[in-house]
């Protein structure tokens, strides 16, 4: 999808140090070489079908769809995938694709924590060492998710510059990529970046479309009506929209983090109250000021506390292919709450954002509708955020 | 012929990097006039980013200072504007992409020439990328610096190439900061650049002593010197401009052949 040189409309491209630019040429070259390679496709899908525990399932949610009285409701349960979140999909493709190109080390950010986790993950699998790169105050808010990286193997750092959120480490992975790069691969953990980073991303996790074209074919006999998912970065949300953007008539929408609405500064909506602007790597959509200083953005979900969106993402809303709808704290919680009790089923506080805007849209549309929502993590590691926020304090 | 190229006709050029705006702008005047003074050849001034990935801890602290302190594009180019009435040494803006995209790198660039900024130079912003920014320099008569990284290699002749003003060789990995040790061979680099370019090439990042800046300045037509004015200005505050002064002094000093 995108052209040469990672381009996605105006968005995307190579906007980082040239310190870095041999080792991304090197990174497009290897890629290139081995995403058609059946003896790395087979040892992939392996390590998903017997690791992570591919195919993810599509599960027909029908207490909350008779609930809702709208359109039918499936969720693709990404949560179930080994390590409790879709991030394991990519990084077991990146982690296989450095192991190839001979490095020995990766290094990661890390938001949530859930990035961090699938990292340390697979570089205890596969025998690497870890860096992970968390800002101080996600450390804290994601205290459980620090002490899993830890015991996989994983040095956590906590970094205190700027927000001291995701933008902040990822910024402090990059710098440490410039310091080191002969036996280090960046596992970038988005949809995000400088090329190729934006595609390999995508391409890693638009194994959640494709299982969800055949899963839903096999129980509907057609194609969803709306597809939609979370974004922050958008990895789970592209992977979700990509063997489906060819197809005019399912409507693909992203949900974004609006903390405690569009309207306040504290929030961290990229297309609803971005422009266009280079960062990262990328030229894409960010909060900024005026001068183009980048926004410090906040969420209650520090995996979609980030202020800026992959440059895919970016060209799906100017070509108006995807839609892209705030929603709030409130909501989210209200919608985490909601799943739990409707379902059993504790999504990820980042998930509950879709589930949020599912619970708006359902209603509206008819009983022959079918929605894909795709649930990207488990809602664990949110459980002691989500009781204080609700004003009650617990002990992990 | 670009100004820029009057800064290497002193012998060996030095050049110091000041953050604008840290901790006020009276003093980042005050700082290049006595760095002028003191033999300054060429003065990069830095316009402060929220996320200066390329920075080390030094600087990106000076970018905190500055930005609380209020500091915006627009007030840099009215610090400029002041000094401008007072000196007439080649100045060479440091910033981020975003900074000047954000302002239109059209309206950036003329407001560039219309106040008499020579150079910009763009960390983020590698040779792949460059034309969007290239079209309005050439415009407006301001120089994109680019900049050569030890892990170039084959890339260096490529960039040498199309160089404009001077080039910017980048002494080690990482971000910017002061290095006991630099391992890189410059010799070897520095000799790719001379067989695919006359533009001037100085050396920067991690230089922070006048033993090491006489060591990359006799390599190359000059030294770069960031992290440690800007630690001076982090220690003294408004009091730093005499010691800016003694430093550049010492440095220039140095290197002079």
């Amino acid at each position: 999808m995108s052209n040469p040189r990672g381009r996605f409309g105006k968005h995307g491209g190579q906007y980082i140090p040239e310190t870095l630019m041999n080792a991304v040429i090197e990174l497009e070259e290897a890629y290139d070489k081995y995403k058609a390679d059946p003896e790395f496709r087979k040892e992939l899908s392996t390590l998903f079908n017997e690791y992570a525990g591919r195919p993810s399932r599509l599960y027909y949610a029908e207490k909350m769809t008779k609930d809702l009285g709208g359109a039918k409701i499936y969720l693709k349960r990404e949560d179930l995938n080994h390590t409790g979140a879709h991030k394991i999909n990519n990084v077991l493709g990146q982690a296989l694709l450095a192991k190839k190109m001979g490095k020995t080390r990766l290094i990661a950010e890390t938001g949530a924590g859930q990035h961090g986790v699938a990292t340390a993950t697979a570089a205890a699998l596969m025998g690497m060492e870890c860096v992970v790169f968390m800002g101080e105050e996600d450390t804290k808010r994601q205290a459980l998710n620090v002490y899993r990286m830890r015991l996989l193997g994983a040095e956590v750092i906590p970094v205190t510059s700027g927000t001291a959120t995701l933008k902040d480490a990822v910024s402090e992975a990059m710098r440490e990529w410039t310091k080191r790069i002969s036996d280090t691969h960046y596992c970038l953990g988005s949809v995000m970046g400088p090329h190729p980073f934006p595609t390999i991303v995508r391409d890693f996790q638009a194994v959640i479309s494709e299982e969800i074209k055949s899963q839903i074919l096999e129980k509907e006999g057609r194609l969803p009506d709306v597809v939609m998912a979370c974004v922050g970065g958008g990895s789970n949300a592209i992977g979700t929209f990509y063997h489906f953007i060819e197809d005019k008539d399912v409507r693909l929408i992203g949900c974004e983090a609006a903390g405690r609405g569009v309207d306040t500064f504290e929030t961290a909506a990229t297309i609803a109250t971005g422009r266009e602007g280079i960062f990262h790597g990328m030229k894409s959509y960010f909060c900024q000021d005026e001068y183009g200083q980048i926004a410090p953005v906040y969420s209650i979900s520090a995996g979609l506390d980030y202020p800026g969106i992959g440059p895919e993402h970016a060209w799906l809303h100017d070509t108006g292919r995807a839609e892209y709808v705030p929603v709030t704290d409130e909501e989210a919680v209200c919608a985490f709450e909601y799943l739990a009790k409707t379902e059993g089923i504790i999504p990820a506080i980042e998930s509950a954002h879709a589930v949020a805007h599912a619970m708006k849209l359902s209603p509206t549309l008819s009983k022959d509708a079918v929605i894909v929502i795709t649930i990207s993590g488990r809602g664990d590691k949110d459980c002691a955020a989500i009781a204080r926020y609700r004003g009650e304090d617990i002990h992990e | 012929m670009s100004k820029i190229k009057k800064a290497f006709e002193n012998g060996k050029a030095f050049i110091p990097f000041i953050t604008c705006g840290d901790p006020d702008t009276e003093t980042t005047r005050a700082c290049v006039l006595e760095a002028v003074k003191a033999g300054a050849d060429l003065i990069e001034l830095g316009i402060p980013f929220s996320d200066p990935t390329a920075e080390g801890p030094v600087i990106q602290e000076a970018n905190v200072r500055a930005l609380s302190g209020g500091i915006t594009t627009d007030k840099v180019f009215a610090l400029v504007r002041e000094l401008r009435k007072e000196t007439d040494v080649p100045l060479v803006f440091m910033t981020y992409a975003n900074v000047v995209f954000s302002y239109g790198a059209e309206r950036f660039l003329s407001t560039c020439s219309e106040c008499g900024v020579d150079g910009v130079i763009l960390p983020d912003l590698p040779y792949e990328e460059k034309e969007e920014f290239l079209e309005p320099c050439h415009k407006y008569g301001v120089d994109l610096i680019s900049l050569v990284a030890p892990t170039s290699a084959d890339r260096i002749a490529m960039i040498a190439k199309e160089a404009e003003g001077f080039l910017y060789i980048v002494s080690s990995l990482g971000v910017t900061g002061t290095r006991s040790e630099i391992t890189t061979d410059l010799g070897a680099i520095v000799e790719v650049v001379r067989k695919n370019t006359d533009i001037p090439c100085a050396i920067g990042f991690g230089i922070s002593t006048p033993e090491q800046a006489a060591k990359m300045a006799a390599l190359s037509d000059g030294a770069i010197v960031g992290s440690a004015i800007v630690k001076i200005v982090a220690q003294y505050g408004k009091e730093a401009p005499a010691r800016v002064g003694a430093f550049v002094k010492s440095m220039k000093d140095a290197i002079r052949t």
